[in-house]
């Protein structure tokens, strides 16, 4: 182990000599540190005020040194102090950065364990999808109408052009409220079949021109199995001005299904009956799933048909004291269930209902 | 309905194929759905809409492809020829069911098997052959969409028909071999003595045609629409003729239909023809409907050249003359103007938009092209879809799935979680499901129930969506919101124990959600529905108002409805919420000098809750004091009955110096003595 010696000779030669050997010594056992309690030791033997081995080389070296050469010596001992201060400075990061390591080492983690759990609650899919549709439309301009899903018969078919026991009413499969024979039959109170009812309202309420969509709840006496659901949703929307054309029904609704679809998505139109549009119009889009080759979803076919649509019928405006001669306007409607189905390969309606998180969190 | 195209091309010759026609008349509304079998056996689904009684025939969808292809279309002219009078009697009672009754009778028939291509053809769209003569009204009826009916004319008793209103009590044994009781609103053909056949639905099984027939009376009538639909729903029997009559047959064939069927009973089972009985009790009008090339243009939005709409019409079978009632054939503007009359099997068209539609959808729907409607109004915003967006979003971020649970309950359900006089369903579709929901909760621990039984024990869900009671004669409906959950509000993992989801958990997710809104005084007290645990769960008011109850399932309600587990529910009267503004986030500068905090360990009287504490220290009016936290509570021990710890943390601040020691110490002594005027004292 390395001690500070006594010096005879202090010709410059000689104090080389002395610091080379000193400063190689506080090198090597730097070098042997390895943890921070032993460059503590390390610190207090070489750099300690009282005793350590710097000091000594003053006591040592500096002192003894004869009167002529104090000034030189004092030159090269504080050179030599500055170069040691450099060596224990470095072991101290050194000394440093292995116990951090060691530290980080003991605390590794298998990172290949799951996450912990901290579940978001999922958008159910029917309403997601009847989300994307709302966007669609609000973005063209249509406000949000709503409507009750109590109705009473003037709402859900005698305005809408469904005369009392026309056979345009078989169609629509509804569920009546009991005890209503008292009444007057436009009073009578059921569950409404579609969410044209709204449209009535809104009209009444509004002074054209108007746009409206009318998302909701409808009702069906339609026994539940994998494709019929007693209760499923509808998107309708309405738009009323005093220059709607066919053609503006068109543009709108391939307009917003390649919105929702993507601009690839192409729109057909073919004539339908709906008592409350004239002319009346079925919509299909070009498969959005399959790009037309042929799949699950469209049947094979390429196509989904998709919404009933057409100008609404002159006799829905007699009712809501619109002009037809003045007015016109287009009206569109689509379910929703069965979107969701094909948009996320359900194969089931009932899934939608039976609130499994099996299922409900496979969407988010 | 079945269609056969080799059946359509004896009426008209349009140079494409089969499929390009069926394309063309897909396009035009007479959709094809399907096509099945080769060559001239070759056969189509056509699905023709409820208005379009005139296309429920093979003639009437060869009309069609005369308009799409601008083709002629062969008339049907049967060659036949009366021989002397009927000596037969029609009288038509009803005039008002029965407009116009056409009948023949032929002599002499001989029944035998029916002639190959009638057989073939019949079988083609899914008919059973039976003979000559009774195939003849089947045939008609593909042909040309008229109901005929051929009674044996030997078991007509009296000599003659009379169309009347049933007789209190008669009855009849229809084609089918049932007996159908009538009923004094129902239409029926009769003989002298009895009802032969049901008007418009079915003939009768005592006077229809057998092998051993030898004379026939053809029956082509037009029955009011009304009338026939009335008896067919009555009676639950759809047939294909009251399909046609209750949709509006054409009153103008009832000739042709007649003798199309006398012609090929005499073709085939030979016979001699009488001459025509034609009873007609009113006259139905043919429309004469102003077209205006203008109107075309307003309501499509292209310009068809009036030519084209002329023609289209024409070859539909409608008349068109040029001018309208006020206005020359052409207007100063070039626009033309019509006046179109309907034929008599266009009994759904009535107005000049009906019109339209026929140009629209022959010129085809795909010609038109795609414009997009200016607007010059702006959006209106549902009053509170921002509010429930907000409450989906907190919902969504708090861990709840969202539901959709059937409307639907039992009544017991309906009764049981919600004070409310429930809705009934005239014709449910099941017991179970006869009721409308008074409250959403039910239908959420059914999904919950679901999940257990298969599981699924973490369930957390909400679902938004109405509720509905009676309120004398109308049907209150309004949003309603609730949320569920069971099982663990931390899951079990490797990485810890699961921590299940509790009183606090739901209360907390309640708050967030009370968060959202503009609330300053949200109050909780006991006072909740019996179906929840007495001992955990609360009622939140905001101001007097209840917004939300909440807690744990009651056990014997969780037990009765199996669920082995606590289920924790949360209903919230959202119409309430909904009557409150969204907060509105206003910055609070941070202060900027330190905070002291203070805890005091009390020992409290049991039955001394929080709430007491905060607000005898609120009470305290100290304006320094920021925050009042429950840190700790702990039972027994050292603790005498009757007692339990309770960690206090206050903590002070000021936003505008540093606190001095002698202040915190006064403020600490006030809180101390506030809590002993309530009976707890500090721990030793
Ligand atoms: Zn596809």
């Amino acid at each position: 182990m390395y001690s500070v010696p006594k010096l005879e000779d202090f010709s410059p030669a000689s104090l080389d000599a002395a610091a080379d050997e000193l400063l190689a010594a506080l090198q090597a056992e730097s070098q042997a540190i390895s943890d921070p309690k032993a460059f503590e030791e390390f610190r207090n033997r070489w750099m300690a005020r009282k005793n350590g081995l710097l000091t000594q080389v003053n006591e040592s070296w500096l002192k003894a040194a004869p009167g002529p050469s104090k000034r030189d010596v004092g030159q090269r001992v504080n050179a030599l102090k500055a170069q040691a201060e450099a060596i224990v400075s470095a072991a101290e990061q050194l000394a440093a950065g292995s116990a951090l390591s060691a530290k980080i080492k003991s605390e590794t983690v298998d990172i290949s364990l799951p996450g912990i759990e901290r579940p978001l609650g999922v958008r159910h899919p029917v309403l997601r999808t009847l989300d994307e549709l709302i966007s669609v439309f609000v973005k063209m301009g249509y406000s949000i109408a709503e409507g009750p899903e109590v109705e009473t018969d003037y709402y859900n078919f005698e305005a809408l052009n469904f005369p009392p026991n026309h056979p345009a009413r078989d169609t629509q499969d509804t569920l009546f409220i009991a005890n209503q024979e008292m009444k007057a039959q436009r009073d009578r109170l059921l569950l409404r079949t579609h969410t044209s009812p709204v449209q009535i309202r809104s009209m009444e309420k509004l002074t054209p021109p108007v746009r409206v969509i009318c998302p909701g709840k409808v009702h069906r006496n339609d026994a539940p199995d994998a494709t019929h659901s007693p209760v499923f949703h509808q998107l309708e929307g309405l738009c009323v001005d005093t220059n709607i054309t066919f053609g503006d029904l068109k543009g709108t609704l391939d307009h917003a299904m390649k919105s929702m679809f993507g601009s690839d998505v192409k729109t057909s139109f073919r004539p339908s009956f709906f008592p409350f549009t004239e002319p009346s119009v079925e919509v299909s889009i070009s498969c959005p799933f399959c790009g037309g080759n042929g799949c699950r979803p469209c049947k094979q076919s390429g196509w989904i048909e998709l919404l009933g649509a057409g100008m609404v019928d002159p006799n829905v405006f007699g009712f809501v004291d619109y002009d037809p001669k003045k007015l016109s306007g287009f009206a569109f409607g689509m379910g929703i269930e069965r979107l969701a189905m094909m948009t996320y390969n359900v194969d089931d309606i009932q899934q939608f209902f039976y609130g499994d998180v099996r299922f409900l969190e496979q969407f988010a | 309905m079945k269609i056969s195209p080799n059946w359509i091309r004896d009426f008209v010759s349009p140079a494409a194929s089969d499929r390009g026609v069926a394309e063309a008349l897909t396009v035009s509304g007479i959709a094809i759905e399907g096509s099945f079998g080769e060559g001239a056996d070759q056969t189509w689904e056509a699905e023709i809409t409820t208005n379009r009684v005139d296309a429920m025939n093979h003639y009437g969808v060869a009309r069609e492809v005369s308009a799409i292809y601008d083709v002629d279309l062969a008339p049907i002219a049967p060659k036949v020829s009366g021989n002397g009078p009927a000596n037969f009697s029609i009288v038509i009672d009803d005039a008002e069911g029965c407009a116009r009754y056409t009948g023949r009778v032929v002599r002499g028939v001989k029944t035998a098997p029916a002639p190959a291509q009638i057989a073939h053809r019949l079988e083609l769209v899914e008919q059973r052959s039976i003979s000559n003569v009774a195939d003849a009204s089947n045939y008609v009826l593909n042909e040309i969409g008229q109901p005929t009916h051929a009674f044996d004319l030997d078991k007509l008793e009296g000599g003659k028909i009379i169309v009347r209103r049933a007789r209190e009590g008669e009855t009849i044994f229809t084609l089918d071999g049932i007996e159908r009781k009538l009923a004094p609103e129902d239409l029926v053909i009769a003989d002298a003595v009895k009802p032969v056949a049901i008007a418009g639905v079915m003939g009768g099984d005592a006077t229809m045609i057998t092998d051993a027939t030898k004379n026939v009376l053809i029956e082509s009538a037009w029955f009011d629409p009304a009338s026939i639909r009335r008896t067919s729903r009555r009676l639950g029997m759809h047939t294909d003729a009251s399909h046609r009559y209750e949709r509006g047959a054409d009153p103008g064939i009832t000739q042709l239909a007649c003798a199309r069927v006398a012609e090929l009973i005499l073709a085939s089972a030979g016979g001699a023809v009488s001459d025509e009985i034609d009873v007609v009790t009113r006259t139905i009008p043919q429309s004469r409907i102003p077209l205006a090339s203008s109107e075309v243009k307003r309501i499509l939005g292209v310009e068809i050249p009036p030519e084209e709409i002329a023609r289209i019409l024409r070859r539909l079978g409608f008349t068109v003359e040029p001018g309208g009632p006020f206005k020359p054939a052409v207007g100063l503007s070039g626009e033309a103007e019509f006046t179109v009359t309907v034929p008599t099997w266009r009994l759904d068209v009535e107005r000049e938009i009906d019109l339209i539609e026929e140009v629209a959808r022959i010129y085809s729907y795909l010609k038109i092209p795609n414009t997009l409607p200016s607007f010059a109004g702006g959006v209106i915003e549902e009053p509170v879809a921002g509010k429930r967006s907000e409450l989906r979003k907190r919902l969504l971020s708090l861990g709840y799935n969202e539901s959709l649970s059937s409307t639907f309950i039992p009544q017991e359900d309906a009764r049981a979680f919600a004070n409310a006089e429930p809705v009934r369903i005239a014709n449910p579709l099941s017991e179970e499901a006869s009721f409308m929901r008074t409250s959403l909760v039910p239908g959420l621990l059914l999904q919950i129930a679901y999940n257990l039984n298969r599981g699924n024990t973490d369930v957390q869900l909400f679902e938004a969506g109405h509720v509905y009671a009676m309120q004398s004669e109308a049907v209150d409906e309004h949003n309603s919101l609730a949320f569920v959950s069971t099982g663990a509000a931390c899951r079990a993992s490797v990485h810890g124990k699961p921590e299940p989801f509790n009183f606090f958990h739901i209360k907390g997710d309640l708050e967030q959600l009370l968060a959202a809104f503009d609330v300053k005084d949200v109050s909780f007290d006991r006072t909740v529905p019996v179906w929840l645990h007495p001992g955990r769960s609360a009622r939140a008011k905001v101001g007097g108002t209840t917004v939300a109850i909440f807690g744990q399932l009651h056990p014997e309600v969780a037990a009765a409805r199996k669920l082995k587990q606590e289920v924790f529910v949360a209903e919230i009267f959202v119409e309430a919420l909904y009557q409150l503004a969204l907060r509105q986030p206003v910055y609070t500068p941070i202060s900027k000098y330190p905070a002291v905090e203070r805890d005091f360990s009390f020992v409290l009287p049991e039955g001394l809750e929080f709430e007491s504490i905060r607000q005898k220290l609120s009470e305290l009016a100290i304006a320094e004091l920021t925050a009042i936290i429950p840190a700790e509570t702990f039972r027994g021990g050292s603790l005498a009955a009757g007692t339990y710890s309770f960690l206090l943390r206050v903590r002070f601040q000021s936003s505008e110096r540093t606190l001095r020691d002698d202040e915190v110490a006064s403020w600490s002594q006030q809180i101390i003595d506030a809590v002993g005027s309530l009976g707890g004292s500090l721990r030793q």
